[in-house]
């Protein structure tokens, strides 16, 4: 146990340093401009996504954390802002971009996956037509040379390329998640944000293409930044995982640490409120859960 | 299969030697099946929703339906709620079946029994009412509540069982509400009918992690001190575990595995069973890490699924309150590993 502790420990201290990072946030803040005044959505967060790793953004609705996936893009909208702090990919802050920059590093270096994903594909054109818009922009391919690699990076998601001209509604949900993760590898990008990107699917689906994803991270050593707010999925999918809570990142450590040793109260409170499917600790859960209404 | 032994689902008949187990049983649900036809002319086919599904609803117990989206499980609670008609088989309210014609007033004893929560709290009350008015018109039309100076009691009393503050709450209107607390005035307005049994359809699955277990405890609460029978629509078996006593696994209309939760989730037989608990998010186990029985139930996981689709009446007992549907599973060479 101590040993495992150790290593995680020393994987953390490696990657504070910053050649390894793909990513670095540091002391961002976001605001929402309401009637009343500012609304302050992420308060001073911040986290590093090194080479290849998986990292986790955890926590209940309404925290922050798909605010922060929409700012690394730069994709907030108005009323939303952000106030203060740096986003550095590859060491360069993608808030002081201009457009066209902005433009050349979207899916080639940053490329996400929205939460209803599914939905997201544009249903009057084909699966192959879907690729080609970003393939043209960013590699100047043309409809033919598109559809071949979209013929590759769907045999990747595991979807027969044979479907290449079919339309989005002829595909199933989890599918259709498949072709925009394929989409999403297309430019072969260092960074992947996937926002809650299989929630909507069943949990057989979601452990298949999970563990695809999990293959094809070891296969082309992307970084994912992973955002769910199932915490025993996280722990299983993600190398280290940071804990949201009212804007604030509570806690950052390996998903190990996360798991048994807590040390943030509201870690511990949200694992609590977690009922575990196996074993015998769903009693007990129970019983700990009277107790503590007793005691409030 | 075993006539004898007292099944929770399948033949309830066989119950009766033991009154204690028969008189518990408050809904009754045998051999169920709906047909959906869908297209027109000649590209009209046939959907099967629900194929012989029997089960029972026992007194201060809960029954998890599982399975993935679109197995049927909504569809056995809207036919229990007469939503839909069956296309055959019956459903037994009280030792009488609920379904063809019945009158109006059959129809208000009926829905002053058995009520249905929906997983969607925001669309499941009504945006126009104040949270007074969902409450108290249901006390009184099915009447629980005649004297009119006692109503406001009566309401204050109902939401205070779902740990909502009466003072604050009662006149404020939905959209001034959490998730959660609304959910808790839908399961209110179960209590306000007075229902003997609760069909909660994902009750759980759109609100919060942290207000999750809230909710949960609240149904179990209502189950144990009200004597409700809860039928726990899931896709969730953590919280099927969490909070129902038996399970039953539901695939394309079928039940293929059921019984007591523990025995089922601990020990399953059935191979889509296996299928889907392999894919339940486990914290303690990470993804490179998974048993190589586990991964070989996720690589056969299309192969599982077509054979578990097949129609079958043969049913095996596995041990005690536990059985399966027989299916002809050869084309799977068994895993080495059987533990």
């Amino acid at each position: 146990m101590n040993t495992v502790e150790a290593g995680a420990k020393s994987t953390l201290e490696g990657v504070k340093d910053s050649s390894e990072n793909i990513l670095e946030v540091s002391n961002l803040c976001i605001d929402y401009l309401l009637n009343e005044g500012e609304f302050r959505a992420v308060n001073n967060v911040s986290f590093n996504i090194a080479k290849g790793e998986i990292f986790g953004l955890a926590g209940e609705s309404g925290c922050g954390k798909s605010t922060i996936a929409f700012a690394i893009n730069r994709l907030l909208q108005p009323p939303a802002y952000i106030s203060g702090g740096e986003i550095l990919l590859e060491g360069k802050n993608t808030l002081r971009m201009t457009d066209t920059e902005l433009a050349s590093i979207r899916w080639k270096k940053v490329s996400m996956v929205f939460q209803s994903a599914m939905n997201s594909l544009n249903p009057v054109i084909t699966v192959a037509e879907q690729f080609r818009d970003m393939l043209h922009r960013h590699q100047g391919l043309n409809p033919q040379q598109s559809a071949q690699r979209a013929a590759q990076l769907l045999t990747l998601v595991g979807i027969d390329p044979s479907r290449l001209n079919d339309y989005p509604h002829q595909f199933s949900g989890g599918m259709r998640q498949r072709i925009v993760i394929a989409i999403g590898l297309a430019l072969n990008p260092d960074l992947i944000v996937m926002d809650e990107p299989t929630t909507a699917l069943d949990v057989v689906v979601q452990r298949e293409i999970l563990q695809q994803i999990y293959k094809l991270r070891e296969q082309f050593g992307f970084s994912i930044l992973f955002i769910t707010h199932d915490l025993s999925l996280m722990t299983q999918f993600c190398d280290r995982i940071g804990v949201m809570y009212k804007g604030e990142l509570v806690e950052v450590d390996s998903a190990e640490n996360i798991l048994h040793q807590p040390q943030h109260s509201y870690t511990q409170k949200l694992w609590s409120a977690i009922p575990t499917p196996f074993g015998d600790s769903v009693m007990s859960q129970y019983a700990a859960a009277k107790e503590t209404e007793v005691t409030q | 299969m075993s006539n004898n032994e007292t099944n929770i689902l399948n033949n309830p008949q066989s119950t009766q030697s033991e009154p204690s187990q028969d008189t518990d049983t408050v809904l009754e649900v045998s051999d169920l099946a709906k047909t959906f036809s869908v297209g027109h002319g000649f590209k009209r086919t046939e959907v099967k929703a629900l194929r012989d599904v029997s089960f029972s609803l026992k007194k201060g117990r809960a029954l998890a339906l599982v399975g993935e989206s679109g197995s049927g499980k909504s569809t056995v609670a809207r036919v229990i709620m007469k939503m839909y008609e069956a296309s055959a088989g019956d459903v037994k309210y009280a030792g009488e079946s609920i379904l063809g014609k019945k009158s109006a007033a059959q129809m208000r004893a009926y829905r002053s029994a058995v009520q249905m929560v929906f997983q969607d709290p925001f669309g499941s009350l009504n945006p126009a009412h104040n949270i007074y008015h969902h409450i108290a018109r249901p006390l009184l039309t099915h009447g629980h509540v005649t004297d009119k100076t006692k109503l406001q009691a009566a309401v204050f009393d109902i939401l205070s069982q779902v740990e909502l503050d009466p003072e604050v709450t009662a006149y404020k209107y939905p959209h001034e509400l959490s998730g959660g607390q609304r959910q808790r005035v839908a399961l209110a307005r179960t209590l306000a009918v007075a229902a003997k049994v609760v069909l909660a359809d994902e009750p759980t699955s759109m609100l919060d992690v942290s207000i999750r277990i809230d909710v949960l405890n609240l149904l179990k609460r209502m189950k144990d001190d009200n004597g409700i029978a809860f039928l726990y629509i899931t896709h969730d078996i953590a919280t099927a575990r969490y909070f129902a006593e038996d399970i039953a696994v539901m695939y394309q209309g079928q039940i293929i595995e059921w019984g007591r939760c523990g025995d089922v989730i601990d020990n399953p037989q059935h191979p889509y069973t296996k299928l889907l608990l392999s894919a339940v998010p486990d914290a303690g186990v990470r993804f490179d890490e998974i048993n190589p029985q586990q991964a070989y139930y996720l690589e056969n996981a299309q192969t599982i699924r077509d054979v578990s689709g097949e129609s079958s009446t043969a049913i095996q007992r596995v041990a005690d309150n536990h059985f399966i549907r027989v299916q002809d599973f050869s084309i799977l060479n068994s895993p080495s590993a059987t533990a």
